[in-house]
């Protein structure tokens, strides 16, 4: 392998049914980034296949996309690993990119290795960050044992560089309107698969909304034990216009569905307020809410690690002071 | 039918730090035991098992004392087991550990299901299935809520995310299971002591038929460059002090500060 042959950024543009997935325009964010980075000649391309898909390209020329390689074709017009991962291996050896980047979803996460076992490469798992070191090589980082350990993985000497990226670590740009760029069509031959038959897809629903998109959260811990104590933070975020969200111990108790669960294996938030209640900040915790604007914290432990990313803490029994800080939010309304 | 099923023996703890005389994990004080998701994947084997039967083999590569986690899968039901082991096989990143189970599951052969836990606990990168999958030219269902044998076809319910599929993929197949999938069932005595009369299986790379160019470190594209801990948070705290009347109402102050109120 010359690697000096293998030139250019690639994004995998996830769309189902022809709305694009929010994923691959954070991945357009980054890549910008990492162009400026190794020196500005990196093309950044977005890779689209589906079918009746290349109208997504005026979207991704927005986000920063310079070039959109679209693929479209009937035995495309529905996600299947194997037909996916046949048609980006011959994109990837036709058009040879140095780096290839796509989102840690349901579907980067089983789409990713495929291709990358096809064509002899590495792929890092999960990256939380992505940057160019002082010799230039291309690094990832990524969560080990939970986000207690953090790694540096690079690929030296194989291409294209692989990568799969935790979703909501980078934000998208704002939209560059009426951006330009080119539109490579290509025919390839797809190969079909009969051996994988979809037999139907069913909405999940959710016993409350996402905490992802809340602008103000008041989050529980392992300390709320019950439906009761679980009242008091509905309560507070009710009269705060918030929503209740969780770390991982109050999620497994059942209270509370994982839409509602903040944290490395649930959502990465970054809203306007966050009030943690009994809630101690592992590291996987903190991870995912440490961005946002205004961190409260209750904790009757002075020494939880909670406190060391939060801007206001209250070292009491949340038991007794939410409830105090309810009458007062009353009283004030009142 | 024939199981193949791919267990894994990671630290019972992901509560690890770096020694600092060292730079590498700490592995002091720190049990091994089978990657939890692993516990899954065997616990479907097992049901496939009693309910059309099946032959399961379970396979992991790893150290020598790895062939503990090979015992607990005999004992739970496992009918013999495939260890792995070489300092060939040291060092490998995903594809060259998927390379590696990839050759023994040939070599083993005839299966039609290879089974996996979502992801191993330790670097949880949910690679490995896939990649064996793949090097095997087989179909894959990732994410398996659910699994039932009918006719030659996996049935599973694949948890999206966001949203259930409902599929079907021809055997022979990859399947990764989640936690959601099952109740991991406590070996019985009788598993227990009659794990040992069952055959144990060590192959090195001669044995598996590997290209040791393709194995461990040597076949492995990616480069650990440096482990570390997250950085430690150092926000400048404001404390509530008093009583609690008094948390509450400074407390208070701050929501109407943030246009809560």
């Amino acid at each position: 392998m010359n690697k000096a042959d293998y030139k250019g950024i690639w994004i995998f543009a996830e769309q189902e049914n022809g709305v694009l997935s929010p994923t691959p325009l954070e991945l357009l964010a980054k890549a910008i980034d990492l162009k400026a980075k190794l020196g500005g000649t990196d093309v950044i391309t977005a890779v689209l296949l589906g079918k009746d898909v290349a109208g997504i390209s005026e979207t991704l020329f927005a986000q920063g996309a310079e070039q959109v390689i679209v693929l479209e074709n009937d035995a495309l017009a529905v996600y299947k690993h194997r037909v996916y991962a046949n048609a980006l291996v011959k994109l990837v050896e036709k058009h040879k990119s140095s780096i290839f980047l796509f989102a840690a979803s349901p579907i980067g996460r089983e789409l990713a290795p495929r291709v990358m076992a096809r064509l002899g490469t590495g792929l890092t798992a999960d990256a939380i960050d992505l940057d160019v070191d002082e010799d230039g090589t291309f690094v990832q980082t990524t969560p080990n044992f939970g986000g207690n350990i953090l790694s540096h993985i690079a690929i030296p000497e194989k291409r294209p560089q692989m990568c799969t990226v935790h979703p909501k670590v980078f934000e998208p740009i704002e939209p560059i309107e009426g951006a330009k760029g080119t539109v490579i069509r290509e025919e390839i031959e797809i190969i079909a698969d009969d051996d994988f038959v979809i037999l139907g897809n069913e909405e999940k629903v959710f016993k409350s909304k996402p905490i992802g998109k809340a602008n103000v959260v008041v989050a529980g811990g392992f300390g709320v034990k019950n439906e009761e104590e679980l009242g008091m933070l509905n309560t507070l975020a009710e009269l705060i216009g918030g929503q209740v969200g969780c770390s991982r111990p109050l999620r497994e108790t059942g209270m509370l569905g994982h839409e509602c669960q903040i944290g490395q294996s649930g959502a990465t938030i970054n809203p306007e307020l966050i009030i943690n209640v009994a809630i101690s900040g592992s590291v996987q915790y903190m991870a995912g809410m440490d961005k946002s604007k205004c961190i409260m914290s209750i904790n009757r432990d002075a020494n939880a690690p909670i406190f060391s990313a939060s801007h206001f803490g209250a070292v009491a029994d949340y038991r007794k002071l939410v409830p105090a800080i309810i009458e007062e939010i009353q009283n004030r309304k009142a | 039918m024939k199981i193949l099923v791919f267990v894994k023996q990671v630290p019972d703890t992901v509560d690890v730090k770096i020694d600092p005389k060292t730079g590498n994990i700490c592995r002091d004080g720190v049990q091994s035991t089978v990657n939890p998701y692993d516990m899954n994947a065997i616990e479907a084997a097992l049901q496939i098992k009693e309910s059309t039967g099946a032959t399961i083999c379970a396979v992991s590569m790893g150290p020598p004392q790895a062939m503990a986690v090979l015992d607990h899968a005999l004992a739970m039901g496992c009918d013999e087991c495939y260890l792995l082991s070489d300092r060939a096989f040291g060092g490998a990143d995903t594809l060259a550990t998927g390379y590696t189970l990839a050759r023994a599951a040939e070599k083993i052969g005839d299966y039609d299901l290879l089974l996996f836990g979502k992801c191993a606990t330790d670097a949880e990168t949910a690679q490995t299935a896939p990649i064996v999958a793949e090097f095997l030219g087989v179909p894959q269902v990732t994410l398996a809520d659910s699994l039932e044998i009918k006719d030659g076809w996996a049935y599973c319910r694949r948890d999206m995310g966001t949203f259930y599929q409902d599929v079907k993929v021809k055997l022979p197949a990859m399947v990764s299971v989640t936690e959601n999938i099952n109740s991991p069932r406590f070996p019985t005595a009788k598993g227990i002591l009659s794990r040992k009369k069952k055959p144990h299986y060590t192959w090195d790379a001669v044995a598996a038929e590997c290209d040791t160019t393709r194995t461990g470190a040597a076949g492995s594209p990616s480069v650990n460059k440096r482990i570390f801990e997250p950085p430690k948070h150092n926000t400048d705290t404001t404390y509530f002090n008093g009583e609690i009347e008094e948390m509450a109402k400074v407390f208070v102050d701050v929501l109407e500060a943030e246009h809560r109120i």
